[in-house]
């Protein structure tokens, strides 16, 4: 007899296309401003045009009297509406300033964008109208743009605090203090950096919309909204609002695009959700971009002082920095913790004793706030680290690659414990960075730039290296406990095979691009044995998946994905009872694979899934004390972070006449441990990359000294387009995880946490024999032509 | 104002505002929703349909500059159930991800290879300037295009 093994190679690591798309590619996704809401009243919200003023008084009497408005409120008539504040749900210190911030501002408005009246009328173009007739009237007060002049305290924004600093948070290593002073004096080299992080705008395509549908009787809400986080917005608003939770219902449709900015509890979910309640009508609310601009939060905004000492060889021996991060007006969801993400990760991938002495107060200006952008914290603290070995290499007169293999964390010292406590899982910085020092021609490049960069050459060529950690998925709770954050960081899932053998898989993750129904499907599949068509992903509504803590910090495949397979293991180990059960067999004698049980070294006694979740359903014949059906649920609470790393290099041209950039060529070397389907980790590195390119080359939120955004739109800011950017080489090396059963990492940000630097080391390499030692981010024409400018005016001194 | 506008093969008698955009014609009086607003400049591109066959980015447009002009919209493209080869492309090679941008794309992407069955790299890249993405980095974008084109 001859036994063939007709049993399908696992579907996990194939790039099978996503189940997403026909949806999306032919119009038939919705939307949150897409859903049909008959008898829906349209709300529309007024905001400042001053960065900081007094409101004086509020007319909304022109307004009310246009046609087709129904009400019209000021932030005055509606203060009696908020059972709270908005939400802040990170006080990083125990004495955190934090001024009250409510949807409508009364007293005083702190940025350009603060709501101060909304209105309710029957179509979104009423609304708008009527805004014009509100009559507000303010006294302006100094706009504070700066972060040094914001912690001077020459302006003080909010009044009841006394003071702009909202915190300051310290992270020294217990017991190691001194060794930072020491390791600085015995220094043979050592490197002192200010770096700006100029803020950002995450700019998801799809601008923020908002639906609140009061149910019939009994006061139950459906909040439909563009979120990253329905289950987070659904907590937030019921204790906000006083709404009992178990009324709450909260969807995320399709979301085209978060980026971190749909990780909030928002002003206008607020209002719709209290309006649609006391008006008992369906009220929606769609950001235009003129306003997702001004009124939805922005990135990083940070100044980084960064200082490096070493050891003769360029062994690292202490790393200091102090931060300035701009909160902006108000704190938003978690922006105090933004820069606290990143505070582990300022001594890069490298392998630094205790001396590390890490300091960050977050100062409030009045601009909009800042919250999570693509990577939080982290591709700040990776520019710094990064930017400041190639100022070390410089220094030192070696190659920027050569100092970063001195002091690599090596692959034998993992799982490795830093000096902060945390362990880095797994990984292999080496060869990741010879992999791609190999892919980039590494020494090719060099070669050539030895004969092209000559002087008087006003084409330059560069080339830049960055190696990073993402620390990610988000988050062992005790460790969130510990950073003084108000929830955990486990996730939820459900795995259920129904009666003929098709599978449902709730999740709490809440997709927005990422695949997750594709992705998810595929683990089962694996599990199950099963045909990855035959499970539906159910996501993104607390009724149907009630437990949850959604999508961010590339949490959802290293927490949320090993939960779903967690939870398919407990329904084998249910589905096992059965079988043995049915086939008069002891559970120790069963294998299960290819989605069948099967009595060991009896190959006809067998039982497939699709049989017993029948059984399992018609509950006939059942071991005693069994209960019906084949579900199982798991949450799931990581024991640590996931670790991916890499190294990314990019290979520029610049022009030195005009200060334009030219990306040559951009490799990108990442690790993710396992990969569940290579197709959507490419586009995850492809589009990270392109962001993190966009802020080293293109991006900048640029503000007045009025507080005034100039460039509110998307004519003005540089969002990159096609042609602004190269094609990206990938590869890959894969370093399993050890902490999780699908050896597993997330790999959502790492594309931005390793370009940024990357490119910026290349910029400022090409131009090194000019005298160019750093310039500010954008790299634009404007900048590197100042950039060589200033450094051939040194020169000339 | 009354305008006849054939909306991917249906005639459509409307009574519009003239003040109405033709992209909030297609959404909302149509309800043909697929057909993306993402700005307020003209810059992204994600409301790009096709008027008499062309690529046109519907928030330029009046309502009553359509009277009497064939329209496209993404719904539109699938024959019998079949998407449309540029569909299928995108689909292949990861062309999308939250799919926010990609109707616009898909359609101005179509447009480009009508006009140029052939193009390079190159000038992929440049025909689709006008269209915005934030998810992709372009790279599978533009590996669609090509594919398209191959076929």
């Amino acid at each position: 007899m001859t036994v063939t093994d007709d049993r399908p190679a696992s579907v996990l690591g194939t790039r099978r296309l996503r189940k997403e798309d026909p949806a999306l590619l032919t119009g038939e996704a919705k939307y949150t401003n897409d859903l049909a809401l008959p008898g829906a009243l349209h709300l529309a919200v007024l905001r400042s045009p001053y960065a900081h003023a007094r409101i004086l008084s509020v007319d909304t009497s022109g307004a009310a009297a246009s046609p087709g408005v129904v009400a019209v409120y000021s932030g005055a008539d509606l203060a009696d509406t908020w059972g709270a504040p908005m939400p802040s749900a990170w006080a990083v210190t125990a004495d955190m300033k934090n001024p009250a911030h409510y949807p409508l501002a009364s007293g005083k408005v702190c940025y350009v964008g603060d709501g101060v009246a909304c209105v309710l009328a029957t179509s979104d173009a009423a609304a708008r109208d009527a805004l014009d007739l509100i009559d507000v009237q303010y006294e302006p007060l100094p706009a504070v743009v700066d972060l040094e002049d914001a912690l001077s305290d020459r302006v003080v924004i909010h009044d009841e605090l006394g003071t702009n600093s909202s915190y300051t948070w310290d992270l020294k290593v217990e017991g190691h203090e001194g060794q930072v002073a020491e390791a600085f004096a015995n220094a043979a080299y050592t490197v002192s950096e200010r770096f700006v992080q100029q803020r950002l705008i995450p700019m998801a395509m799809e601008p923020r919309a908002v639906a609140a549908v009061p149910q019939p009787f009994g006061g139950d809400m459906v909040l439909y909204s563009a979120t990253q986080v329905p289950h987070i917005l659904k907590v937030m608003v019921a204790l906000t609002l006083g709404i009992p939770e178990h009324q709450m219902r909260v969807i995320a449709p399709s979301v085209g695009g978060g980026f971190g900015s749909k990780l909030d509890v928002y002003a206008e979910e607020l209002l719709c959700v209290a309006l649609a309640r006391k008006h008992k009508v369906p009220v929606r609310w769609v950001e235009e971009r003129g306003e997702n601009t001004v009124a939805t939060i922005h990135g990083r905004g940070q100044i980084q002082h960064v200082e490096l000492a070493a050891d003769a060889d360029g062994k690292l021996t202490a790393v200091r920095i102090r931060l300035l991060a701009d909160m902006g007006g108000y704190q938003q969801l978690i922006t105090a913790g933004i820069p606290i993400l990143g505070a582990f990760l300022y001594a890069g991938v490298y392998d630094l004793p205790q001396a590390y002495d890490f300091s960050c107060t977050g100062v409030y200006t009045t601009l909009t706030p800042t919250d999570a952008y693509r990577g939080a914290g982290r591709p700040e603290a990776t520019y710094a680290i990064e930017r400041a070995m190639d100022v070390l290499a410089d220094q030192m007169g070696i190659d920027p690659m050569e100092l970063r293999k001195r002091n690599f964390i090596r692959k034998e010292q993992f799982p490795y414990t830093a000096f902060t406590g945390l362990t880095y899982d797994s990984g292999d910085h080496l060869a990741a960075a010879e992999m791609a020092a190999e892919m980039a021609d590494y020494a090719g490049v060099r070669a050539r730039q030895a004969t092209q960069n000559v002087p008087g050459a006003t084409k330059l060529l560069g080339i830049g290296q960055a190696s990073y950690f993402e620390m990610c998925g988000l988050a062992p709770s005790r460790v969130l406990a510990s950073l003084n954050y108000s929830a955990g960081g486990w996730e939820a899932a459900t795995v259920r095979v129904l009666p003929t053998n098709k599978v449902q898989v709730v999740t709490g993750t809440a997709p927005h691009g990422q695949g997750h129904e594709t992705a998810w499907s595929m683990i089962v599949a694996d599990r199950l044995g099963i045909d990855p068509d035959d499970v539906d992903v159910l996501h993104s509504d607390t009724a149907i998946a009630p437990l949850g803590l959604d999508t961010y910090g590339s949490r959802s495949l290293p927490v949320g994905g090993v939960a779903i397979a967690m939870a398919c293991d407990k329904v084998i180990d249910k589905a096992k009872k059965i079988a043995a059960h049915q086939l008069e067999a002891n559970e120790d004698d069963l294998d299960f694979a290819g989605g069948s049980f099967t009595v060991k070294g009896s190959p006809d006694r067998t039982m497939p899934l699709a049989a017993i979740a029948f059984e399992a359903f018609t509950a006939h014949n059942l071991p005693d004390g069994l209960e019906p059906n084949l579900e199982a649920q798991v949450t799931y609470d990581p024991p640590n972070f996931s670790w991916p790393f890499g190294t990314h290099i990019c290979t520029v041209e610049v022009d030195t006449e005009t200060g334009q950039v030219d990306v040559l060529q951009y490799v990108a070397v990442d690790d993710c441990g396992n990969q569940v389907n290579p197709l959507i980790v490419e586009g995850q590195v492809h589009g990270g990359v392109v962001q993190g390119l966009a802020q080293a080359l293109y991006e900048e939120a640029v503000y007045d000294a009025d507080g005034t955004l100039k460039n509110a739109s998307l004519a003005e800011y540089l969002v990159p387009a096609a042609s602004d950017v190269p094609p990206i080489t990938l590869g890959h090396t894969v370093t399993p995880s050890p902490t999780n059963p699908l050896g597993v990492k997330g790999i959502g940000e790492a594309g931005t946490i390793g370009s940024a630097p990357a490119v910026m080391n290349a910029v400022i390499d090409a131009l090194s024999g000019l005298g160019v030692t750093d310039m500010p981010m954008p790299a634009s024409p404007h900048n590197v032509w100042k950039a060589i400018q200033s450094a051939q005016q040194g020169a000339s001194k | 104002m009354k305008i006849s506008v054939t909306v991917n093969g249906t005639v459509h008698e409307s009574d519009v505002e003239p003040r109405t955009l033709l992209v909030h014609y297609v959404r909302e009086v149509l309800g043909l929703t697929g057909t993306n607003i993402g700005c307020d400049t003209s810059s992204c591109g994600a409301c790009s349909l096709h008027v008499n066959g062309e690529a046109v980015k519907s928030c330029t447009m009046l309502a009553v500059q359509a009277d009497g002009q064939s329209i496209t919209t993404i719904e539109g493209l699938a024959v019998d159930g079949e998407m449309h080869p540029m569909q299928q492309a995108f689909m292949e090679n990861h062309g999308l991800q939250c799919g926010y941008c990609t109707p616009g794309m898909v359609m101005a992407a179509t447009s480009l290879l009508k006009e140029n069955p052939n193009p390079t790299e190159e000038e992929v890249r440049i025909g689709l300037e006008g269209n915005l993405c934030r998810c992709t980095g372009y790279h599978n974008i533009v590996k669609s295009v090509l594919a398209a084109a191959a076929k």
